[in-house]
């Protein structure tokens, strides 16, 4: 019992200090991070264009989506979702970025841009993730890109029919673009 | 004394040194003083608040970021509201590191510099006009059409804006682009507020008389109060006395008060007062300053009103809140310059004129509120949509292209507001006339689209021209 005693206040110290120090991911890399991070968004990018687009817009013809959704009274379209979504992180000061950007963009700032982004964004067509560092404005970059496949006709039909799409020949499955995320280094 | 002799001059060094230190922290604290700490005028945006140093320089030791923070703290609400395109978030993402190397749209202050008025040029922005061109050189990859034009013309009237493109987008060209030119029943969007608040049972409704007021021991109002009152709207919908003149005191306690201010107003007109605090009419009050007088203004008004001081009563005036008289007749006691001196010669005067003349139908008149107190739709606090008085004049003035959607479309087709708005004689003489000349904006944006729609039927990828 008194063993216990003495022992206890020890335990507690280095209970306190457990949690006072800063907690590390152990055995967590740059790559598992952005995996991480990516499955999420693939996954809620997902549902959204299959549960909510797809459905409400091709298969029960309930309401359409558009570029223009708040004139248009429409759904918003799954890429803005996406950058909304990106946008919102960015405002809330988070320490990743992450894009959707693609070779035969409609917006076309959503071209590749850097060096990275250009080699990643080949790299994907073959269906796999394409991992490298860059340095941006100074800074030093993990750079992940991911392939992101037509997951329901809405995507390609949008992509197909749109006046400003610079490829018009999409079929289900292909990998129409890439997400790209980004974590600083140091 | 003479060991004191030897510092004479390090002690008259210490003295002046200690006065000047305690001059600028007079100085420095006191408004009427701050002017002498002033690098050079202010915008006309903020003329009014200029002396108000910490309005801007709140975070002093936050550099930049305590700045950018002030110019949100103001206009942050607007940018969300207009769909700003070129919003804070786009340049903040890594990827576009060399953009921010060509102009860094972080901050607001990057284009609208203040104590700047050397290089100060319409809607306060500060750069050379060639800002487009930095990250837009390549434009004519995209657009064709868009080949020779000169950097200057990208802002032209009708073509783009930085932040508020939300009626030259291409689609809206489009959509709007198959020649209307004025709506078949022209009419002014109607308000509903006794219908908003009893639907959200803020209110009952039931109209109240004289019989029922309930401040009659503590403000005795007189004859022609009562009277003003009971033909308001207020009594119609049971505002009572106690609504405006009952609020509460420091200690929590209902109080009544012989001359509610602009707060009063604010527990119905919250949005209302917000946008009058946002504009040049109450940007002072909002700063906690003394309110704005006429003879403070930089833009011309009337002698007469020079030392007119400006709250909700002097354009509502208290117990009547005649809202016909603040449409026109608020505007016209003060302000002096040529648009308001030519409006009673105008078409639009000439419908309001029909309209209370009984000849016009309801809405049909155009007032001075019509352009610069628009009613428009507005997302209440509540989650729920209302049409309501924009009383921030300033909020669709400039780039005047703002005013097309709040305002013009609801008689107009947008060729002809594009036109209109673009010509400045147009509007220094209130549109008596038609516009000199058409914007192309609509034309090219058909154009595209044809282009499109050729190049989609032909399934190939080459761009068109």
């Amino acid at each position: 019992m008194r063993k216990l005693k003495v022992i206890s206040p020890l335990v507690a110290g280095l209970l306190a200090a457990a949690i006072a120090a800063p907690v590390q991911a152990a055995g967590w890399e740059y790559k598992d991070i952005a995996d991480a991070l990516h499955s999420i968004m693939e996954a809620d990018r997902t549902v959204y264009t299959k549960l909510i687009v797809n459905r409400l817009q091709n298969q029960e013809k309930v309401i359409k989506a558009s570029e223009h959704w708040k004139d248009e009274k429409a759904l918003v379209l799954p890429a803005q979702m996406f950058r909304y979504g990106a946008e919102h992180v960015a405002e809330k000061g988070a320490k990743f970025s992450y894009s959707l950007l693609s070779l035969w963009p409609v917006n076309k700032q959503n071209n590749a841009k850097t060096a990275a982004e250009k080699a990643g964004l080949e790299a994907v067509l073959k269906g796999d993730p394409y991992y490298t560092t860059e340095t941006l404005g100074g800074k030093k970059y993990f750079t992940a890109v991911y392939p992101d496949k037509a997951v329901a006709k809405a995507c390609i039909s949008c992509h197909n029919d749109h006046k400003d799409s610079p490829r018009k020949d999409f079929k289900m499955g292909d990998v129409m673009g890439g997400v790209v995320v980004r974590l600083p280094m140091n | 004394m003479k060991r004191l002799a030897k510092y004479r001059p390090w002690l008259l060094w210490l003295g002046a040194s200690g006065l000047l230190v305690a001059w600028l922290a007079y100085a420095v604290q006191t408004p009427g003083q701050q002017a002498s700490f002033m690098p050079g005028k202010v915008t006309h945006a903020h003329h009014q608040i200029e002396l108000q140093c910490m309005a801007c320089h709140a975070e002093p030791f936050k550099g930049s970021a305590g700045i950018q923070e002030s110019c949100l703290s103001c206009h942050a609400k607007e940018l969300k509201a207009m769909d700003d395109s070129h919003p804070i978030s786009k340049f903040t993402d890594p990827r576009n590191a060399d953009t921010l190397e060509k102009l860094d749209a972080r901050q607001c202050v990057s284009c609208h510099a203040e104590h700047k008025t050397e290089i100060t040029r319409p809607m306060g922005v500060t750069l050379p006009d060639d800002f487009c061109v930095r990250c837009h050189s390549d434009i004519e990859k995209e657009r064709p059409s868009h080949k020779g034009m000169a950097f200057a013309t990208c802002a032209t009237g009708g073509c783009h804006n930085f932040h508020d493109n939300r009626a030259l987008y291409e689609d809206f060209l489009i959509r709007h682009g198959q020649g209307e030119k004025l709506a078949a029943e022209p009419r002014l969007p109607e308000r509903h507020l006794r219908d908003f608040m009893v639907y959200m049972e803020y209110l009952d409704g039931a109209p109240i008389t004289a019989s029922d007021m309930d401040g009659r021991v503590e403000l005795k109002p007189v004859p022609k109060v009562v009277q003003d009152w009971e033909h308001t709207a207020h009594a119609k919908a049971g505002v009572n006395c106690s609504s405006c003149h009952q609020v509460r005191n420091e200690s929590g306690e209902l109080a009544w008060i012989k001359q509610p201010d602009h707060s009063a107003c604010t527990s119905c007109h919250k949005e209302e007062v917000d946008g009058f605090l946002g504009g040049m009419h109450g940007m002072r009050l909002k700063q906690g300053l003394t309110p704005m007088q006429p003879g403070m203004a930089e833009k011309p008004m009337k002698a007469s009103a020079a030392h007119a001081k400006l709250t909700c009563m002097s354009c509502h005036g208290a117990h009547r809140f005649d809202t016909r008289k603040a449409a026109i007749e608020a505007c016209l006691d003060c302000h002096d310059d040529s648009h308001t001196r030519a409006y009673k010669a105008s078409p639009h005067f000439n419908l309001w004129h029909e309209e209370i003349n009984g000849r016009g139908a309801k809405g049909s008149g155009v007032s001075c509120a019509t352009c610069h107190l628009p009613r428009v739709e507005f997302i209440t606090p509540e989650d729920e949509t209302r049409v309501l008085v924009q009383h921030n004049q300033n909020d669709n003035l400039r780039p005047n292209e703002k005013m097309v959607r709040s305002v013009c479309l609801n008689c107009h087709g947008l060729q002809f507001s594009l036109d209109a708005l673009a010509d400045g004689k147009l509007v220094a003489g209130n549109f008596k006339g038609m516009p000199a000349k058409q914007i192309e904006s609509i034309r090219m944006a058909l154009e595209a689209e044809k282009r499109g729609e050729a190049r989609k039927a032909s399934g190939t990828e080459e761009e068109a021209e």
